[in-house]
């Protein structure tokens, strides 16, 4: 579904993705693991249009989309849940639902999607009418993923869902994006919390200073050093 | 001091309030998502009173066309000033975005004592003076304040009910985010642009059925209009409503007690007072 071709990308003068290559398949979840500054989120940016690549190339399902701006990205079917959630704060949570259908195309399903979103996570239909920045940071986590939810993506990016929250939470957590999971969305992923990762996902790239170390299936990495290695680099 | 006076002087306040709410709103809401102050926001309602100025007595057009014709022009400045002057350096540091737009404010008085000169120029409309409960209220100022009240309940649904007009409160609060859920940041400036131009239009016809128009108009209520987003808070909707209320009810009564110009006095001595106990505004900042 979703291919980087050799895909290089930075800030400036600074290069924090060389020569990046990866793929998921419609259907997997596919985790990127890495030590802090291994440009896992520069990865995430890349592919939702919010940074631009220099060379290489993005598809979706065949087609190209790089040098698309984020705005047209999400149109095509990719949704960023981005770190640090990026709420708005002061809108209601329906408002930040009924921000996640902005696009023409998903205002016709509003009424639907969001009662799948209320399905899947019902505290926040509990909490409709409150402002999204009273909620707890992991009611806000599951807002920002049902604001990604409301486009009707066919792929999500969900980068380091489970920051800043309580043990107890990111647990609670990875159960919900298990259920999303289910509900037959394609999933790409960026997690500091790699043990738990592994068991949510089919396979893993481990991204260090903006290269890909190592690729596989998440049951065989498992048994490998792999989880240290994520955690301190080769 | 008579109290009936003082009652008259503080409705006038009121009335006055709504005015400069609308001026306050539109240039907040512009600051609030666009963020880049409109120096020459003023002089964009000031160019609204001459077009319902000329329309009216050159033209002949009935007040109300004129009205809507100068709302129409000024959404099209609106527009126009984003597009050729904001946009370009929308990355820009702060000081050369407040330059260029300050660079406007001259380029517009300008260009309006050229074509016009510096006469006083008044619509010397007949409307009448109310009197009730022993106070004299005028008509034009009633008009001007229940219009500004519609005007302000519907951009108030606007930004509550419609999906652009809420997408316009979460561009002010998280740019990029809004990006991500497939909003085109530059039409959303373009549409707060219009609106904010809309609001300067309609209070310009507004405020020529109750003064004289010069170039220099935007000297008297710019630095005002400021203010009172400062007062209430940069970005916020709704300190800039007290905060017009305020200043409005300051200068209003204040010029009766004492005169108008020692009214200015109290009004800017309670915004620096104000402003140094807090820097965020009375009401905070943002909505």
């Amino acid at each position: 579904m979703l291919e980087l071709q050799g895909v290089t990308a930075g800030y400036g003068e600074f290069t924090a993705l060389w020569d990046v290559t990866l793929t998921v398949n419609a259907g997997e979840a596919v985790a990127v693991v890495g030590p802090n500054g291994a440009g896992k989120t520069t990865l995430m940016r890349v592919i939702s249009g919010l940074v631009p690549i220099r060379t290489g190339d993005l598809r979706l399902d065949g087609r190209s989309f790089a040098g698309r701006r984020a705005h047209e990205i999400v149109a095509h079917g990719i949704a960023h849940v981005p770190e640090g959630r990026r709420i708005f704060p002061r809108l209601t949570v329906e408002e930040n639902l009924k921000m996640g259908g902005f696009l023409p195309a998903s205002r016709r399903h509003y009424a639907e999607t969001v009662g799948r979103v209320y399905d899947l996570f019902p505290v926040l239909a509990e909490r409709r009418r409150q402002r999204a920045g009273t909620l707890s940071g992991g009611e806000q986590q599951m807002l920002a993923i049902g604001r990604a939810l409301m486009s009707k993506p066919k792929l999500i990016l969900l980068d380091e869902p489970s920051l800043g929250l309580a043990p107890v939470m990111v647990l609670r957590l990875f159960e919900l994006i298990r259920r999303v999971r289910q509900e037959g969305y394609t999933i790409l992923i960026v997690e500091q919390n790699v043990r738990q990762v592994l068991s949510l996902v089919d396979r893993a790239y481990l991204l260090e200073v903006g290269r890909i170390k190592v690729e596989g299936r998440s049951a065989d990495l498992a048994e490998q050093d792999f989880v240290r290695k994520a955690y301190v680099g080769i | 001091m008579e109290p009936i006076l003082i009652a008259e002087a503080a409705i006038n306040g009121i009335l006055l309030g709504g005015v400069l709410a609308l001026l306050a709103l539109g240039l907040n809401l512009i600051f609030g998502v666009v963020d880049i102050i409109w120096i020459a926001y003023v002089e964009l309602v000031m160019l609204g009173m001459y077009a319902v100025y000329w329309l009216v007595t050159a033209y002949a057009w009935p007040l109300p066309l004129a009205a809507l014709a100068a709302v129409a022009l000024v959404t099209v400045l609106g527009l126009l000033v984003h597009l050729l002057i904001i946009a370009p350096i929308l990355s820009s540091p702060p000081v050369n975005q407040l330059l260029a737009t300050g660079g406007l404010l001259f380029f517009l008085q300008s260009f309006a004592t050229f074509l016009w000169a510096t006469d006083h120029r008044s619509l010397r409309l007949a409307l009448p003076i109310l009197e009730v409960f022993g106070m004299f209220l005028s008509f034009a100022r009633l008009l001007a304040f229940a219009v500004s009240l519609l005007a302000m309940l519907g951009l108030y649904l606007f930004l509550t009910r419609t999906y652009m007009g809420t997408a316009i409160r979460a561009v002010s609060q998280d740019r990029e985010a809004m990006a991500l859920m497939g909003a085109d940041a530059r039409k959303v400036y373009l549409v707060t642009s219009g609106i904010g131009g809309a609001m300067a239009g309609l209070a310009g016809a507004l405020l020529i059925i109750q003064y004289s128009v010069h170039p220099h108009f935007g000297a008297a209520f710019g630095p005002l209009t400021f203010m009172i987003c400062v007062l209430g808070g940069l970005g916020n909707m709704f300190g800039a409503v007290v905060a017009s209320l305020l200043m409005s009810e300051v200068i209003s009564v204040g010029g009766i007690i004492t005169s108008t110009e020692m009214a200015y006095v109290v009004a800017f001595v309670i915004f620096i007072v104000a402003i140094f106990v807090r820097p965020e505004g009375i009401l905070g900042k943002r909505e």
